[in-house]
């Protein structure tokens, strides 16, 4: 299948041109829509939807793309069909009388009839001309030619006819929807597919496991590509609508806007921000781990924000939420009130999962919401076998992704350790985000752990947190780390308490060795004083004795200035006398 | 009613007739033109001065087709007596068109 089935623009000139069936879904598969003038053969089993199909094809395109058009009935009558429709919320009458649509009921009673010699329908042809110049028709529907078959011996004389008629149609440029029982061995009871070739659609009603499912399939279209699968659809309050979610790529825009988690601590482990908008986060875990819980949070931090919610619940009643929301201090009332958050709880088994799929659908389509809480996936399907859910949770996500909606997926495991991996490598890949909270058993009790396995395009903390619930909400306790081990629950508290006493000894060590250091430096203080003094002293006595030593030797020196001086004049007397007394 | 009423023969009375045949066609046909003078001769036969026959062209009149629960052509509709029945094809076989219309065939070697 190509990914993306929107046609090249120059295919518009050439190519075929197609009609708008205003079906939700069945469009999308069709790449556009029915081939414009010509006949398209709706074939099914009893209650498939045919006649639904069909007249919703009409009152789309009389009511949203300006294309009048004729009903014409061979089962039930105008008022009987007008009354099935407006259950479904299409105003047949009001449509009629604004010359939107006419209703045309063929009533054949094979007992009434007599058949003598040759014959034609022109009278057929002749009335839905009538009808079809009558406003202006674009569209036909017939429902359901088979009729003919049992009112009318000459099958011979029909077939030439239908043949014609066909024929007819494309001449006239209609586009028209022709259905068909379907056959045992053939795709129609008569075989009508002989005669309307261009496009095929086969509808069915499959039921698997007590839960039904109806599903479409375009099995021909001539000279147009169309998505091949079957394509589950529902009949809902609005219609038919149809899920073609698969034919899509993966084409959706990446946000870069962060959006809380509801849990400050969650928020830290995935980089501070919370995840990005527009992703998907799995939250797996045995039961009891509070999975609905961290849901809750994250549908209470987007209404806090004034985002609107849609919350769709598996397990519980909308009240019993509230309530024991309410007791881990989470107040979604408060936001039902205010139109912010709904919630759905329907039972699983309801219906099927294609049919929950088309549920939610319809409600995001109708709500559009911001936020999507799914709680649980996992109970979606009834049997164990998982094969189903995965392409469907994948339609689920494509869809939501594309309308950039963040999507919360809660999912129960097995309480075993190696099961709660394992069993969810089926959808994992699809999540964006994948928290998973396990049940720690030590020590004679159970603690709440979380950690995040996966969060595409960015950081993440990789450790395992205790998570603990109070009457204030969900939040993560900080990491408690001792001898390189991750510890939680009362291991955690004993712990702390260990780590308590031994800080409040070392505290005191510590006092202690300060107060003595204290002590020690106050005792060296004093002797440095002491010596302080002596040393003061030292040099004081030191000063002294040099002074006194100092005045000594001046007086030593004066008085040898003396002495020297005196004798001076003794030798200069004696010199002289010693002259003289020569 | 704006349908071309062919004069039943002379003889006839054409009002309150005992028989009240209508016929549906589309166009002169070959087709309609032999059911009409398969039945005319047919009423002539067995119902002389006791029936009305209306033809109605439904290429000029074609909203009588839904009215009337048209689908084949051409038809013959016995309006009166009641019930209501109703023959199609080009009443080439008289016999069946006498089933058909629950006519006692007066003259029983006839048929």
């Amino acid at each position: 299948m190509p990914p993306k089935l929107t046609r090249p623009k120059k295919e518009n000139y050439s190519g075929l041109q197609k009609a708008s069936t205003g079906i939700q879904g069945l469009d999308e598969i069709t790449a556009g829509g029915l081939p414009r003038g010509r006949p398209t053969l709706v074939c099914g089993g009893a209650g498939c939807g045919k006649t639904l199909l069909a007249a919703e094809f009409l009152v789309r395109g009389a009511t949203q793309c300006d294309e009048p058009g004729v009903f014409m009935m061979f089962e039930e009558n105008a008022h009987e069909l007008t009354q099935n429709m407006r259950s479904l919320g299409f105003d047949l009458d009001r449509l009629q009388k604004q010359k939107k649509i006419v209703l045309d009921f063929v009533h054949i009673e094979r007992s009434e009839i007599e058949e003598t010699g040759d014959y034609d329908l022109e009278g057929l042809f002749i009335r839905l001309g009538h009808a079809i110049d009558r406003i202006g028709a674009k569209r036909v529907v017939i429902d359901t030619l088979e009729a003919l078959f049992a009112g009318l011996p000459n099958h011979a004389v029909l077939r030439a006819e239908l043949r014609r008629l066909f024929r007819w149609l494309k001449d006239r440029g209609m586009t028209a929807i022709i259905t068909a029982e379907r056959g045992d061995e053939s795709l129609t009871r008569y075989g009508l597919e002989e005669y309307v070739a261009d496009c095929v659609i086969v509808l069915d009603h499959r039921i698997t496991d007590q839960v039904s499912t109806r599903r479409l399939r375009v099995l021909k279209y001539r000279g147009s590509s169309h998505g091949t699968n079957e394509y589950p659809f529902l009949i809902g309050d609005l219609g038919i609508s149809v899920l073609p979610i698969t034919s899509l790529g993966l084409g959706h825009k990446a946000h870069q806007q962060r959006i809380s988690t509801g849990i400050s601590g969650l928020d830290e482990m995935f980089g501070g921000k919370g995840v990005y908008r527009g992703t998907s986060v799995l939250v797996s875990g045995s039961p009891g781990t509070g999975k609905s819980s961290i849901g809750a949070s994250f549908a209470n931090a987007a209404c806090q924000r004034g985002d609107s919610v849609l919350l769709l619940a598996y397990e519980e009643s909308q009240s019993q939420m509230i309530r024991n929301m309410r007791s881990i201090g989470i107040d979604l009332a408060r936001w039902q009130e205010k139109g912010l958050l709904e919630i759905h709880a329907s039972r699983p088994t309801l219906h099927g999962l294609e049919q929950h799929l088309v549920l939610m659908h319809e409600l995001i389509a109708r709500i559009k919401p911001v936020l999507v809480v799914v709680d649980p996936i996992s109970n979606l399907t009834m049997d164990s076998d998982d094969t189903l859910l995965k392409p469907t949770l994948m339609r689920l996500i494509d869809f939501l992704k594309r309308s950039g909606v963040t999507a919360v997926f809660t999912s129960l495991t097995s309480d075993s350790e190696a099961a709660s991996a394992s069993s969810e490598v089926g959808v994992s890949s699809l999540m964006d985000s994948w928290i998973l909270v396990t049940n720690l058993q030590r020590n004679g009790e159970r603690t709440r752990t979380l950690q995040i396995l996966k969060s595409r395009g960015m950081s993440h903390s990789n450790q395992v947190r205790e998570f603990v619930f109070s009457s204030r909400g969900v939040d993560l306790l900080d990491v408690y780390l001792a001898d390189n081990q991750v510890l939680t629950g009362t291991a955690r508290v004993v712990q702390e308490a260990r780590d308590r006493v031994a800080d409040e000894l070392r505290r005191r060590d510590h006092e202690r060795r300060l107060g003595e250091l204290a002590s020690y430096r106050r005792t060296i203080e004093a002797q440095i004083d002491a010596l302080k003094a002596d040393l003061e002293r030292h040099a004081n006595e030191v000063e002294f004795s040099i002074a006194r030593d100092n005045f000594e030797a001046e007086g030593i020196a004066a008085r040898s200035r003396i002495a020297r001086w005196s004798a001076a004049t003794e030798s200069n007397r004696t010199k002289q006398s010693r002259k003289r007394n020569r | 009613m704006k349908t071309k009423p062919i004069k039943p023969p002379a003889g006839s009375v054409s009002e309150a007739a005992e028989w009240q045949l209508r016929l549906y066609v589309a166009g002169q046909t070959a087709k309609s033109i032999a059911a009409l003078n398969n039945l005319k001769q047919l009423c002539e036969t067995h119902l002389a001065g006791r029936y009305a026959i209306e033809v109605i062209d439904l290429l000029v009149n074609p909203q009588l087709a839904a009215g009337d629960q048209i689908l084949a052509v051409p038809m013959l509709v016995r309006k009166f007596p009641e019930p209501i029945r109703k023959i199609i094809g080009d009443l080439s076989n008289e016999e069946r068109v006498l089933v058909g219309l629950d006519v006692q065939p007066l003259r029983p070697g006839v048929v």
